[in-house]
């Protein structure tokens, strides 16, 4: 341990710590912009200076180690002065229309501008010239509001994507992609995890909000909405609910005083996936097709292992994500049933994701003939759709779904969290290859944040043998063991964001203090787990719905008609034309 | 924000077989980035995209942070260079007499930036810094050639003898 005195306080840290880190044990808060644990430890910003006692000028804590018998000041005139003036120096060169910008009051420039009392009109001079990167369906680059901290840099990073970086040097420095391509001509996988770490608001969702709303204002339109299992355990923090409360119940009522004709449920389609995913998987353990076989409910995931691992197309489950399932069960099934032209449907997906924003514009995804979705809404879109509306959500009674596509299982909820669609896989799947009912339900091997998990599980005289993955430097991790013929797998779950969709590009933002302290995406899944724990119904292929749409509708799962409806295509993609 | 080579990649096996197994030294060595770049450079002359995917694939790095590397340093360039290589000098004695002007008027004759290179591959522009001969200030050279005690006015004569 080393002894350091920080402000007067006694405070002993194991070896190796940050000035920053020992401040926090010391109760002391030391604002930073560009850190983040682990992955961007780089000193940039020097909002995070303080003084040490006997060096020859402030000091980065965010970088700088500790030492014995430090004295280190964090509140002093000078230094309160120094980050001050830092502030304004990143204010002079930054678009402020903070009115009517997206990250109004949850931004950290902001924040920290307020805490420090900033004038953000102090220095005038030159300003950087910038261009909206508009190119894609999913996601805005705004430069002019980047504060050039590369957080964004370290989380395309953190990834294994890396298609932004810092070009060009001092004041014409702007983070771009190579050779100033927009982003729709680079390998991004649309995962949102940059626009998740931007403290500011250069980096949003594009938008679709006024699609819904002219919708929802279209008397010939039938406009049906679903959530995905993770906006549940999400969209409460928009108005101020703990990290990891479940507001399913608000959030049915919200929706519908929105005037949404139906609300169902994605977790519904999540019980559709399963019967279909775990068919695929049975059929090839007998029939000896290609194993593992992977997911393909994580759009990120797809169009990563398309760019980057081509050569496992023939290994992903030919299933459409539960979205998409969503989308073209009612433009079918629902719309058959009602008698309703499926051109007079419009879908509303509410999601964690901005990459379903790009995945409803795939090919093969229109299996009425018309979009299986026509808008998809992140969790934070859709707060701020309730919040415009005037909707008082946190007075909100529980609402109920819509029937029939709001009926799901427990092993549609957990979905959302990492290793939420194998353990509802295996439910299925092991009665199924069984044929006996199983006692334990709960697969808590494959559960938690760990990156990778591993399981092998004795299955009617067979080992099966599974991994689940998380974030796509992990996936990476799996990817190269398949590849490389080194994995003995039958089943592999892969999410492309850290944690799966709980902590997916569409959730709340949380700042840099929350995100380093509190473990949301334990506390989020948590939130599914709990629900998931408190249904009657915990398997997909018990789920009456679903019963009835096979026995109906699709005949059996696999069926050609299920393969029409539900199952898509995958294509290779050049990284750079 | 970008620039876009508008001369197109004219680079041979050779040189690609000569820069991979040059490549094939650096890529465990940490930090090797710069050189790497440095030594296709060497071989091409430039930067363009197909040498630093090369580059990329070699070190298992992204395109992204190859062309960070490839613009923080001005001695990378990502254009080729002309036939005729004009440089400006913009260091203090030609600038104060004017040399800004002077570069002003090149690329507009021309229609390319400094750091670039016309579509014709004829001439390059490079703002350089002090080339040594301040009492000529302000200095432009084509090639070898320099011209002292210039004006905006005069360039277009300068560049004409330069056709071929």
């Amino acid at each position: 341990m080393v002894n350091l005195k920080i402000n007067g306080i006694d405070v002993s840290v194991p070896e190796g710590s940050t000035i920053l880190e020992a401040a926090r044990a010391a109760g002391i808060r030391i604002p930073t912009l560009c850190y983040m644990k682990e992955i961007n430890a780089i000193g940039a910003c020097r909002i995070c200076m303080v003084e040490v006692k006997g060096a020859r000028s402030m000091v980065a804590a965010c970088v700088y180690p500790v030492a014995e018998g430090m004295e280190v000041t964090t509140d002093s005139d000078k230094v309160i002065a120094a980050r001050k003036t830092t502030l304004e120096l990143i204010l002079s060169d930054h678009n402020r229309s903070c009115l009517s910008c997206s990250r109004n009051l949850n931004c950290e420039l902001q924040a920290l501008s307020k805490e420090y009392g900033c004038d953000a009109t102090r220095f005038s001079g030159a300003v950087t010239e910038t261009e909206k990167d508009l190119s894609t369906d999913y996601l805005v680059r705004d430069n002019s509001k980047c504060i050039l901290c590369r957080r964004c840099v370290a989380a395309c990073k953190a990834q294994e994507v890396s298609v932004i970086g810092a070009v060009n040097r001092g004041f014409s420095t702007q983070i771009a992609c190579a050779f100033g391509e927009d982003l729709a001509h680079s390998p991004c996988v649309a995962c949102g995890q940059c626009i998740n770490v931007c403290p500011t608001g250069a980096l949003h969702e594009k938008e679709e909000i006024d699609d819904v709303k002219a919708a929802l204002a279209d008397p010939e339109k039938v406009v049906i909405v679903a959530c995905a299992p993770a906006v549940r355990a999400g969209i409460g923090e928009e108005f101020g609910y703990p990290v990891g409360t479940n507001v399913e119940g608000k959030l049915v009522t919200a929706l519908k005083r929105l005037g949404f004709d139906k609300v169902f449920d994605v977790n519904f389609a999540a019980d559709m996936t399963i019967m279909e995913e775990a068919t695929e998987l049975i059929e090839r353990i007998e029939e000896g097709g290609k194993l593992p076989l992977i997911t393909s409910c994580s759009p990120g995931w797809i169009r990563y292992m398309e760019f980057y691992y081509p050569e496992l197309i023939g290994n992903v489950s030919s299933c459409k994500s539960p979205q998409q399932m969503f989308g073209a069960l009612v433009k079918t099934y629902y719309a058959e049933k009602n008698d309703i032209d499926p051109k007079n449907i419009f879908v509303v997906s509410i999601m964690p994701c901005v990459a379903k924003k790009f995945e409803k514009t795939r090919d093969y995804e229109n299996a009425s003939g018309y979009p299986d979705i026509d808008a998809s809404l992140t969790t934070r879109e859709l707060a701020k759709l309730i919040k415009e509306k005037g909707i008082m959500f946190n007075l909100l009674p529980d609402g109920q779904m819509d029937n029939p596509m709001g009926e799901f299982s427990g092993a549609g909820v957990i979905f959302g969290a990492t290793g939420g669609v194998m353990e509802a896989a295996l439910r299925t799947a092991v009665e199924k290859i069984t044929g006996e009912t199983i006692g334990k339900l709960d697969f808590t091997e494959v559960r938690g944040t760990a990156g990778i998990k591993e399981a092998c599980y004795a299955v009617g005289g067979m080992n099966v043998k599974v991994a689940v993955a998380s974030g796509l430097s992990n996936a990476k991790e799996l990817c190269e063991k398949i590849k490389k013929g080194e994995a003995d797998y039958q089943f592999v779950e892969i999410m492309c964001c850290p944690g799966g969709c709980v902590n997916g590009g569409g959730q709340p933002i949380l700042d840099t203090y929350t995100r380093r302290e509190v473990d949301y995406k334990a506390l989020r899944a948590k939130a599914l787990y709990d629900e998931d724990q408190a249904k009657t119904i915990r398997k997909s292929h018990e789920n009456p719905v679903v019963k009835d749409i096979y026995e109906h509708y699709l005949g059996k799962p696999g069926s050609h008609k299920a393969h029409e409806i539900l199952h898509t295509k995958y294509v290779k993609r050049k990284k750079y034309e | 924000m970008s620039k876009k080579c508008t001369v197109p990649f004219s680079g041979t096996k050779e040189q690609e077989s000569e820069l991979r197994s040059a490549l094939s030294l650096l890529k465990n060595k940490e930090g090797a980035l710069m050189e790497a770049l440095q030594t296709a450079q060497g071989i091409y002359g430039y930067l363009p995209k197909e040498v630093q995917e090369i580059v990329a694939e070699e070190f298992g790095v992204s395109l992204a942070e190859v062309y960070g590397v490839a613009t923080f340093y001005s001695q990378f360039s990502l254009m080729p260079k002309g036939k005729y290589k004009i440089g400006v000098c913009l260091g203090t004695a030609c600038y104060v007499k004017g040399s800004g002007d002077v570069l002003a008027q090149v690329e507009k004759l021309l229609g390319v930036s400094a750091g670039e290179v016309t579509p014709d591959g004829r001439f390059s522009i490079d703002a350089t810094r002090c080339i040594g001969c301040c009492g000529l200030a302000p200095v432009m050279t084509v090639n070898d050639d320099v011209y002292g005690r210039i004006t905006a006015d005069g360039v277009a004569a300068i560049l004409a003898k330069y056709k071929d």
